[in-house]
């Protein structure tokens, strides 16, 4: 026990220590301003997908349902934080303050909704469930697609309307054109802040009670039901605090930027995500932050093959999956790896040789 | 085991035995008229049976009796079309296989279901789960509770593993371990749901003649410190003879013969059964 219980200890402590380097390196590289504008425009992003790429695995890895519409719990995080972010621009001046008060409103929505999808569809299983939450994903964006919201200049009284824009005052929330006229208050340290939230509630859930449940129920359901744990209750619990961080992080994003569409919260998103959890490894944390990490970086470093990046991204996406999965692969990669050493062997021994 | 005494067994109430010890209690389990049909193929039919409070009883029959159906059905995952089974005197129309366990029944299964990639003390702390209890929000907060709860589930998880002499591999990945104390932990991780029955199905399978004779003794000393009653289905008749105080055989799902061990070696029911009709003439 003491053993076991080191061995996650540690394994949870060079989690947290790898984020906290990394962002004080960052942080003070940035501070230095000794990176360039393209790198400092990653940062906030590298956060959001992480903590996404972070949250999926808890329902992927951990409770074990394969959801294809994480996208659209980000997306109620994003628009109900943005809004909030908007409404509370005069009372709220200082702007970390609000854009964690957005992100926690932007965090509960998500949960709201997270329990509103979860009750019908955790009822599904395997494929079933995978089809189902993706058409919710989708129906969330969709529905968020026909919502106006106006906003009184002067009293800052708020008008709804659905699939209907002529609301009095000025619109914020505007149908497919989303949310505009954002204040751009996401900020480095406020990200890194929210991945360190994440982990501690996805580990300190894992290793406890209600995460043992879980685990219990995605490696055998009938097993675990037979020892009295409900499977209802404990896929949902995961599904919903998923759900909440995915708000969270979206409402990370969306106060990125001064202007956040549902367009941005496609099908293709939720998938981006799951490439991250799946590269990373299911149910492994830290390979979600580095692959989730990796992959935003990725395509930025690509750039310069301009129209061909996609086309490398996706090539170097399939050589990952299949050297971290294929034990043919391996065994050629491992051959070819010997190879390569012996042949370098050779050659040193030869370059010995002609010095002496 | 070789000297075991045999147990008086005495009718209760009418129709159905117990051990004399248990007459006086309230019996563990009572199934009444106990039928499931699958699309007009019935499984089992018009099952009675009683165990008393702290009995080991025995399941037995061909292949194909319906005997992990019976199993199905107490804890079910099945729902009976037919019949009663009172728990504790308790009737469980319309539970759950969760509010069973909850209400005192627990069970092994025939093909192990362990959790593989949870260590074994992480396996028994899951039976422990509605034994010790502290909510979601204390685990992600790690409040006193956490600590406090998890010390206890900790000691009481060694201390049940210790059963079968286990406590040394608690570290393990459950998968990884051999057939026989994959069973063993099986049977633990069930009884760390504190149950009144415990369900073994085949828990001598694949276990050689020395495991089976521990198993035996294990079975046994489970009976007496908990003071639970054990049922079990198993093809080890040297097991069933040995340890079982009464007996059910079953064949295309009904019951054909009860009694004590050796009025079932006996019963040419039975025997035929199990052997074929002998060619007359």
């Amino acid at each position: 026990m003491k053993k076991k219980n080191n061995k996650v200890f540690i394994s949870n402590l060079i989690t947290y220590a790898m984020v906290i380097i990394a962002f004080v390196i960052m942080f003070s590289l940035m501070n230095a301003g000794m990176l360039s504008r393209s790198t400092k425009g990653l940062l906030i992003p590298i956060c959001v997908w992480i903590v996404m790429a972070v949250s999926l695995n808890l329902t992927v890895g951990i409770s074990g349902e394969l959801s294809l519409g994480h996208a659209g719990f980000m997306c109620v995080g994003a628009f109900v934080g943005a809004v909030i972010a908007t409404v509370l621009k005069q009372p709220v001046e200082n702007e970390a303050l609000r854009l964690i008060i957005a992100m926690i409103v932007g965090g509960v929505a998500a949960g709201i909704t997270g329990v509103i999808v979860g009750v019908p569809v955790l009822r599904l299983r395997g494929d079933y469930l995978a089809i189902v939450t993706l058409a919710f994903g989708e129906i969330i964006r969709n529905v968020l697609n026909c919502v106006y919201v106006g906003m009184d200049a002067t009293t800052g009284a708020l008008s709804f309307g659905f699939n209907n824009p002529s609301l009095p005052g000025k619109l914020i929330v505007n149908g497919p054109q989303g949310v505009q006229g954002i204040t751009r208050i996401s900020t480095f340290p406020i990200g890194f802040a929210l991945i360190i939230f994440t982990l501690i509630v996805v580990l300190n859930m894992t290793n406890s009670r209600a995460g043992r449940a879980m685990m219990a129920l995605r490696d055998n359901r009938i097993a675990a039901e037979s020892v009295g744990i409900s499977a209802t209750k404990y896929k949902l619990m995961a599904f919903v605090t998923s759900a909440a961080l995915a708000g969270m992080a979206g409402a990370l994003y969306a106060m990125n930027y001064s202007t956040v569409t549902g367009a941005k919260f496609k099908f293709d998103t939720s998938i981006l995500v799951l490439v991250f959890v799946v590269l990373g490894g299911i149910g492994n944390i830290r390979g979600s932050i580095i692959a989730a990490t990796v992959l935003t970086v990725l395509p930025e470093m690509l750039r310069e093959f301009s129209d061909y990046r996609m086309l490398i991204y996706a090539i170097v996406l399939i050589l990952v999956m299949l050297a971290t999965n294929s034990p043919a692969f391996k065994q050629w990669f491992d051959i070819a790896k010997e190879k390569i050493v012996s042949l370098f062997g050779k050659k040193d021994g030869k370059g010995d040789a002609a010095n002496e | 085991m070789s000297e075991k005494k045999q147990t008086t067994m005495v009718p209760y109430p009418s129709h159905a035995i117990v051990p004399e010890r248990d007459v006086d209690k309230k019996p563990v389990l009572e199934a009444r008229h106990l039928g499931v049909e699958f699309g007009g193929l019935k499984a089992v039919d018009d099952f009675n049976l009683i165990i008393g409070a702290t009995e080991i009883a025995g399941l037995i029959g061909p292949n194909g009796a319906g005997k992990t159906t019976i199993f199905n059905l107490i804890t079910k995952v099945y729902q009976p079309t037919m019949g009663t089974i009172l728990l504790d005197g308790k009737d469980t129309a319309g539970m759950n296989t969760i509010q069973i366990n909850k209400l005192g029944i627990a069970r092994t299964f025939q093909n192990i279901r362990l959790f593989d990639k949870l260590t074994v003390e992480d396996n028994v702390k899951i039976g422990l789960h509605n034994q010790m209890k502290y909510s979601a929000g204390t685990g992600v907060l790690r409040l006193p509770g956490y600590w406090k709860q998890e010390k206890r589930m900790h000691e009481k998880a060694l201390d049940l593993l210790s059963i079968f002499d286990m406590q040394d591999l608690a570290d393990h990945e459950a998968g990884s371990l051999p057939y026989g104390a994959q069973r063993r932990l099986e049977i633990v991780r069930a009884l760390a749901t504190n149950p009144k029955l415990l369900l073994l199905d085949e828990p001598a399978a694949g276990m050689n003649p020395a495991e089976t004779a521990e198993l035996m003794e294990n079975i046994v000393k489970i009976r007496d410190t908990f003071q639970i009653a054990i049922m079990l289905i198993e093809h080890d008749m040297k097991l069933v003879m040995g340890i079982c105080e009464g007996i059910a055989v079953l064949n295309y799902g009904r019951i054909i013969a009860k009694g004590t061990p050796s009025e079932i070696q006996n019963n040419p029911t039975v025997v035929e059964a199990y052997l074929g009709k002998k060619k007359e003439g």
